[in-house]
């Protein structure tokens, strides 16, 4: 299957003095992707970010959206890309609807295609009662997504946002998450998110790619990723069973292929070569325990987060080609 | 003429078309109208606009109240509303030339730092605009406020001047007064711009007034004081040998003075509005000598006033490039 291609960078590079923000950037993202940028503070993606709208220039290497240059042609890639920073702003004394008014205003659509598009996305967001409140007045989540109907003003193909989830309560995440799906999968736009929450990005990101100090280490879904940094990392099950005794730990220990067991109250840690998760359960219910549930670790996108960066920890340290590996086959 | 202009059109199809696109401009026009808006609603301009007044009307009420002396002998007795001086309050011109900063100094100082630190400023470098737009609109927007401002003052004031005077100004008087006004315009619009380059270098609102503050209070009392100390410096007035310094001495004062804005719009601004003042250089009795007193004519105080007009506007400028400059260089990251 061969997918537009919305987002293509290639060595992509950003020196700010001594310090290489981000190192020789190569990523294509596809038109209806979500892709999320995960990474460390600091390693490189907001960077990123700013060099995809053509707020900062990059020392080397280019980035195309759409197929226009981000360097060279700005102005019309501003027109068809939507930014949301970290920690939008908008102007205090005015109210969220004059802000969008001046977006609109920015942008150069006329008065009655703006009225409506603003009710539209007011509505939308659920700022509807809001919109003709002073932002100063606005809680954290609402300003966050005004910033989502602001990126949304000028009907952008592609849409890139920093750190958007960030500060906003769980309910207001959920809502969040559903607009920003609907926008790539009803309406086909692109998205790039780039973000530390892991958690909410598994939720919806088709594709992710991870970050570290300049660098893409790895590109993938969250499955394949899962995989990849499973073989050489043995498979851990967490098993909750009622009642807890040490006689469980030891029934654990006498199953084929498990060479670990913790215990730390009611929890098990059973670490073994293949998923065994059948039998434990099997083992926990056979021998008169209730189980109250059981779970594999390390397909959780923290997990792999985790394990990427202890390697990369690991990787400045000596020099274990493993990483390497990964990097090479990734790209 | 029309047809003219359509001819030249025709020959150069290009520059057409880019006059065109350059209307599209939209995002310029946007940001003067949001900064208008933004000034005019703010209270902190609402607040100025009150200490202006209060301060004009001291002085025409002090002005007013000692014309009729000095109105004896003079002709244009309407200018001398503005450069009269009260019993202890000081004049019109005076007041403006001690308050304008602070007007300029009001509209700008927090332009760019502001937007950087509310996260306003990337949102919006990320719309489709120049991005010195951004500079240009704030610049535009403060320059047409105060312009509007000063004329209404100046207007105002006339206004009052007259119903309580009761002697229409001639011609040349108006001239004169609107080219006071310009002047005051230019003035104030130096340390808009020169606000506006804090706002860009300073990160912080606070060090930005700060900063403008202190320069206000050296052009306005220290360079003054420093002048006559570097002049009596490299020119000593004592004894023998400071008969011969004397000319130099007050030259190189002058000289120095002139670098402050202050200096040369007070200066600029008496000569306008005092027709009496025939000269601002140093003259010799011998030069004198065989003058009749009259009146200068409004170009010749005009031709004096020139080189004042041109510095004012060129430190304006020089201001505004360098904040522009610096402000087109710097990293959008806030952080």
């Amino acid at each position: 299957m061969t997918r537009e291609i919305a987002i293509e960078m290639s060595g992509l590079t950003k020196q700010y003095g001594e310090k290489t923000a981000v190192d020789h950037l190569d990523l294509t993202i596809f038109s209806g992707e979500i892709f999320g940028l995960l990474g460390p503070n600091g390693a490189g993606k907001t960077t990123t970010t700013l060099m995809l709208t053509g707020l900062t220039e990059p020392t080397e290497g280019t980035a195309l959206i759409g197929g226009l240059d981000c360097v060279r042609d700005t102005m019309r890639v501003k027109k068809t890309v939507g930014y949301m920073p970290d920690n939008v702003g908008f102007y205090g004394d005015m109210t969220g609807r004059e802000n969008l008014k001046f977006t609109a205003a920015l942008n150069g659509l006329d008065e009655k295609t703006a009225e409506r598009r603003i009710d539209d996305l007011l509505l939308r967001t659920g700022l509807a009662e809001a919109g003709d409140k002073r932002v100063g007045t606005y809680s954290r989540g609402m300003r966050q997504r005004l910033g989502v109907a602001d990126v949304l003003m000028k009907d952008p193909q592609v849409i890139i946002m920093d750190e958007p989830t960030l500060g906003i309560d769980p309910e207001g995440m959920r809502e969040l998450l559903i607009l920003i799906r609907d926008l790539a999968k009803k309406e086909n736009r692109t998205i790039l998110i780039s973000s530390h929450q892991l958690y909410q990005i598994q939720q919806i990101c088709d594709r992710v790619g991870l970050f570290v100090s300049g660098r893409l280490v790895a590109c993938g879904t969250v499955e394949e990723l899962a995989e990849q940094t499973r073989e050489d990392s043995r498979f851990l099950t967490e098993v909750c069973a009622k009642p807890s005794d040490d006689r469980l730990t030891e029934l654990f220990r006498t199953l084929d292929g498990v060479y670990s067991v913790g215990r730390e109250g009611n929890r098990y840690m059973i670490g073994s070569e293949q998923d065994i998760s059948n039998a434990l359960a099997s083992l926990v219910i056979n021998n008169g325990y209730s189980l109250v549930s059981l779970r594999p670790c390390g397909n959780s996108l923290d997990e792999i987060y985790r394990r990427y960066f202890e390697k990369a920890g690991h990787e400045d340290g000596s020099s274990s080609g493993k990483v390497k590996r990964f990097i090479s086959r990734n790209r | 003429m029309v047809a003219a202009v359509e001819k030249l059109k025709g020959l150069f199809p290009g520059t057409a078309e880019r006059g065109k696109k350059r209307e599209k401009n939209v995002g310029l026009w946007a940001l003067f109208h949001k900064e208008m808006s933004d000034h005019i609603r703010s209270r902190r301009l609402q607040l100025l606009l009150i200490l202006v007044a209060a301060a004009c009307f001291a002085s025409l009420y002090g002005a007013l109240g000692s014309i009729s002396d000095a109105a004896a002998d003079n002709d244009f007795v309407f200018l001398k509303l503005f450069i009269t001086s009260g019993s202890s309050i000081p004049s019109f011109v005076s007041f403006i030339a001690m308050l304008g900063p602070f007007v300029g100094l009001a509209l700008g100082f927090d332009a760019i730092n502001s937007e950087q630190n509310g996260g306003t400023l990337n949102r919006l470098l990320a719309q489709p605009i120049y991005r010195d737009s951004v500079i240009n609109g704030k610049f535009m927007a403060g320059a047409a406020i105060i312009f509007i401002m000063v004329f209404a003052m100046g207007g105002l004031a006339a206004a009052v001047g007259l119903l309580a005077i009761g002697i229409p100004p001639s011609l040349e008087e108006v001239g004169r007064i609107l080219v006071f006004l310009l002047f005051t315009g230019v003035y104030i619009c130096f340390w808009l711009a020169l606000s506006i380059l804090f706002s860009v270098l300073c990160r912080h609102a606070a060090t930005s007034a700060l900063a403008v503050i202190a320069c206000w209070l050296f052009f306005t009392i220290f360079l003054s004081l420093l002048a006559g100390i570097v002049a009596s410096a490299m020119f000593p007035v004592d004894g023998i040998q400071g008969l011969l310094n004397l000319m130099d001495n007050y030259r190189c004062e002058l000289y120095l003075n002139r670098l402050s804005p202050y200096y040369l719009y007070a200066e600029a601004v008496t000569t306008i509005l005092n027709p009496g003042v025939r000269t601002i250089g140093l003259v010799t009795n011998a030069q004198l000598e065989g003058a009749i007193a009259g009146y200068l004519p409004f170009g010749q105080s005009l031709l004096l006033v020139w080189p004042h007009l041109t510095g004012m506007c060129a430190m304006t400028l020089a201001a505004f490039v360098l904040s522009y400059l610096k402000f087109m260089r710097q990293e959008v990251r806030s952080s």
